[in-house]
């Protein structure tokens, strides 16, 4: 399977099931790309699935991608591969990455078990451009017979708050459209913010669509709590220290990567959330403080 | 005839209580513990004669015990509630159950008193002091002796002189203490070998001189001989100079592998494998580390930052020197402060690079701030509860950084990590010489005699602790961890051990 089908492999995955989370996509493909992988040595396969995820990244830059990416790579060889027979190595290494992939399907689930039960009844919630793991915890907290309303930001350039909108319209939540730079003034009248997250940081800080960090000290102002909801596969091994700190290769969309010739001029797509922020994380490994991802992570990664 | 037999059951236990009590008496650590054993005990007595009399009395007895039990005392207000409720759910429970409650939490008490605590330097506290002057005693090591007045607030640390050197003002025995440990301890009490890296490279160095002129003496096993020699060593090398974090972990490390080694090992070989292993301590955990922590570190320095430093930290200054090197264009703003003005010594390490530098003294931070982009601050120890302890002064950078949102990064070995947990600067510290604050400008020194004003101290602080909140990011050789996960790299190496 060489990388073009790959790529073609991950673009229908993410076509067929819209509901799909983009890294479960792409572990999907690397899955396949595993199967179908020819090379004869346990190197040779590592370093044609680090080729296989760079080129995923290329496609689709968001860093749930890279995280997830990585991730699975390091669940595969968390094994012992000292057989000689490469065929059982290698098989060894699907059945640890079916394994992974239906750990990761189950996530979102379990942090939406979690995190339905902080909203009260009468609650108003503000949260922030399209997330699918947001639009299942409200789905949980609705099946439980809360009663709760929801302000969503529009979320320029995209106006994915208004694909949000439409979706909680369909679940019978009553949603109001808030635009961008209302923030400031709808704060006042919200219990709380959740929002979900694209990447969580070693610091226990955030990456989202651009307009969270606003949100998050608007609502650290008015003293809210901000939560963030996330699965494990969101964590990455990056560590920012402020917004011109974080890569450029998640910062810009891929394409734009490729063409724009002043990355100046280009506007972001994501923003950095600073752990002093964020009240609360619920992710599947339980409900964590931020200075507790970083324990997380060190468990996930060595 | 009952009244009888529970009056001589009374007198019988106290009588016992009473000689228990005395004998260990001693062994009691705080007041608390002293007064909560007969406390207890009159409990149990008057609960005993609780059919005679009220009920109230051991209430009120339980509840004050209660309160002043060391892990309740923060919630007084509600263990009060919550243990009479308790309590007299206990109390309408039959007799025998109820002395075998009573009998556990007298014992309890008991062994919760007679813990041993950790080491804290007491001057002001003469029953330690004559503990350790005994100890000092039995070891053959002088005691050396405070000077000068000492600031109430910090009276419970030692305060010594560097005019004299030391050798003019205590007499070493030179046949109990090494010629290499005695040079070592000179030289930290006069402050030529200076900074927490150099103080252990320079111990370890000692102590390796120390093994390979080390004979076992017949009859005597190296394991447990060289152990018990280097514990006058480090008695003496305390008296020079408090000892620092980091060579403690260094002293524990050279302890574990003495008494690791197997018995049939022979003296030459014994030898050998320990002078290795504190050759690989020393690559490991300082140069190496070094080397680990500059790649990480350059990561972090982006074309055009501008970056403060504070003091002269190895460590920080080798990583400057290794981005440079890596063609990072950057500029350095040094800050000094007195009395030490260790920042001299870094601007010109940095200077002699080639990289630009500028430099102030710390009462100007506020005014070089808004220009700075990154801290690059070092640390002589990293707490357990993520406060950073360094030099003094440290804690104030960080504070205005923080103010005007700058990033802070703190760079430490991993073998700086202390399961110490402070939370202030006066607990644990170290006084320096109070002399070093005179200072002559214009041909006048105005504190010349400070010693002759009664209501004059001087403080010359050494150390500093920064609250993890004003820390953004630590950069160890395990990777780049927040300042609120050193326990968990301490339990982390805890296990790899």
């Amino acid at each position: 399977m060489d990388e073009g089908e790959l790529v073609e492999y991950f673009r229908t995955q993410m076509s067929q099931d819209p509901d799909v989370a983009s890294a479960v996509a792409a572990i999907r493909s690397l899955l396949e790309f595993l199967k179908r992988d020819q090379s004869e040595t346990i190197l040779g396969l590592r370093e044609n699935l680090t080729k296989a995820i760079g080129r995923l990244q290329e496609a689709d830059s968001s860093v749930a991608v890279s995280s997830g990416g990585e991730l699975f790579l390091r669940f595969i060889s968390l094994t012992s591969l000292e057989n000689p027979d490469l065929s059982q190595c290698r098989n060894m290494m699907i059945e640890r990455g079916e394994l992974f992939l239906k750990k990761i399907s189950l996530s979102r689930g379990k942090v939406a078990k979690l995190c339905h039960t902080f909203i009260k009844d009468g609650a108003k919630i503000l949260t922030h451009s399209s997330s699918r793991v947001v639009l299942k915890v409200l789905e949980s907290a609705a099946a439980d017979k809360k009663r709760f309303t929801v302000y969503v930001t529009e979320s320029q350039p995209d106006s994915a708050g208004k694909h949000m909108a439409d979706k909680l319209r369909k679940l019978n939540i009553p949603v109001t459209i808030v635009l961008d730079a209302a923030v400031g003034y709808i704060m006042e009248k919200v219990d709380m913010v959740i929002v979900g997250a694209e990447g969580v940081v070693e610091s226990g800080g955030i990456i989202n669509k651009i307009g969270t960090y606003q949100m998050a000290v608007c609502s650290k102002a008015h003293n809210k709590p901000f939560y963030v909801v996330a699965e494990s596969f969101k964590f990455v091994r990056l560590y920012p220290l402020n917004q011109q700190d974080v890569p450029h290769r998640f910062k810009y969309k891929a394409d734009t990567l490729k063409t724009a010739e002043d990355l100046n001029q280009e506007h972001p797509i994501i923003d950095y959330t600073p752990p002093s922020l964020i009240t609360l994380l619920f992710t599947d490994l339980g409900v964590l403080t931020p200075s507790a991802v970083s324990d997380e992570l060190i468990k996930l990664y060595l | 005839m009952f009244k009888m037999v529970n009056l001589s059951f009374n007198a019988v236990s106290f009588l016992s209580v009473c000689v228990l009590y005395s004998v260990l008496y001693h062994r009691f650590d705080s007041q608390e513990a002293r007064i909560q054993m007969p406390l207890a005990f009159l409990l149990w007595v008057t609960h005993n004669n609780a059919e005679m009399t009220t009920v109230d009395p051991p209430n009120i007895a339980m509840t004050s015990i209660m309160g002043n039990w060391p892990c309740n005392s923060a919630k007084k207000a509600n263990t009060g509630h919550i243990g009479t409720k308790s309590i007299q759910s206990l109390i309408m429970v039959p007799e025998v159950s109820e002395y075998i409650v009573m009998a556990f939490c007298f014992l309890f008490n008991l062994l919760s008193a007679v813990k041993r605590l950790p080491e804290h330097i007491q001057v002001d506290d003469p029953a330690v002091v004559r503990k350790l002057a005994k100890k000092l005693e039995r070891q053959q090591i002088p005691l050396r002796s405070d000077y000068g007045y000492k600031v109430s607030l910090f009276s419970h640390l030692h305060q010594y002189s560097r005019k004299a050197p030391l050798t003019q003002q205590i007499s070493i025995p030179a046949t109990v203490i090494h010629p290499s440990i005695v040079r070592l301890g000179l030289q930290y009490s006069q402050g030529i070998v200076a900074g927490s890296n150099a103080r252990s490279v320079a111990l370890l160095h000692a102590f390796k001189q120390v093994i390979q002129d080390y004979s076992t003496p017949p009859n005597e096993e190296l394991a447990r001989d060289l152990v018990n020699k280097l514990k006058p060593y480090i008695s003496f090398l305390n008296q020079c100079r408090p000892l620092s974090a980091s060579m403690g972990n260094a002293i524990k490390y050279i302890k574990k592998e003495i008494s690791n080694i197997p018995s049939q090992y022979k003296e030459e070989e014994a030898k050998k494998k320990l002078l290795s292993c504190v050759d690989s301590y020393v690559n490991e955990k300082i140069t190496l580390a070094a080397k680990g922590i500059s790649k990480y570190a350059i990561d972090k320095i982006s074309d055009g930052d501008v970056i403060l430093v504070y003091g002269c930290s190895s460590l920080v200054n080798h990583i400057l020197c290794e981005a440079f090197e890596k063609q990072r264009k950057f500029r350095v703003i040094v800050v000094d402060s007195r009395p030490r003005l260790e920042g001299r010594e870094a601007l010109r390490r940095l200077v002699n690079r080639g990289i630009r530098c500028t430099y102030v003294l710390i009462s100007a931070v506020s005014y070089v701030l808004p220009e700075v982009s990154k801290v690059f601050l070092g640390a002589h120890a990293l707490l357990a509860n993520g406060y950073v302890m360094s030099r003094v002064g440290t804690s104030q950078i960080a504070l205005v950084a923080k103010a005007y949102n700058v990033p802070v990064l703190v760079c430490c070995e991993t073998y700086k990590f202390c399961e110490r947990v402070q939370t202030d600067s006066f607990v644990s510290n170290e006084l320096d010489d109070p002399d070093d604050l005179i200072v002559t400008r214009k041909g006048k020194t105005h504190l010349a005699d400070w010693q002759s004003e009664t209501s004059l101290g001087l403080l010359n602080l050494v150390y500093d602790v920064t609250p993890p909140d004003f820390v953004d990011l630590v950069i160890t050789e395990l990777g780049m961890i927040p300042c609120t996960s050193v326990p968990v790299v301490l339990r982390v190496k805890n296990v790899d051990q």
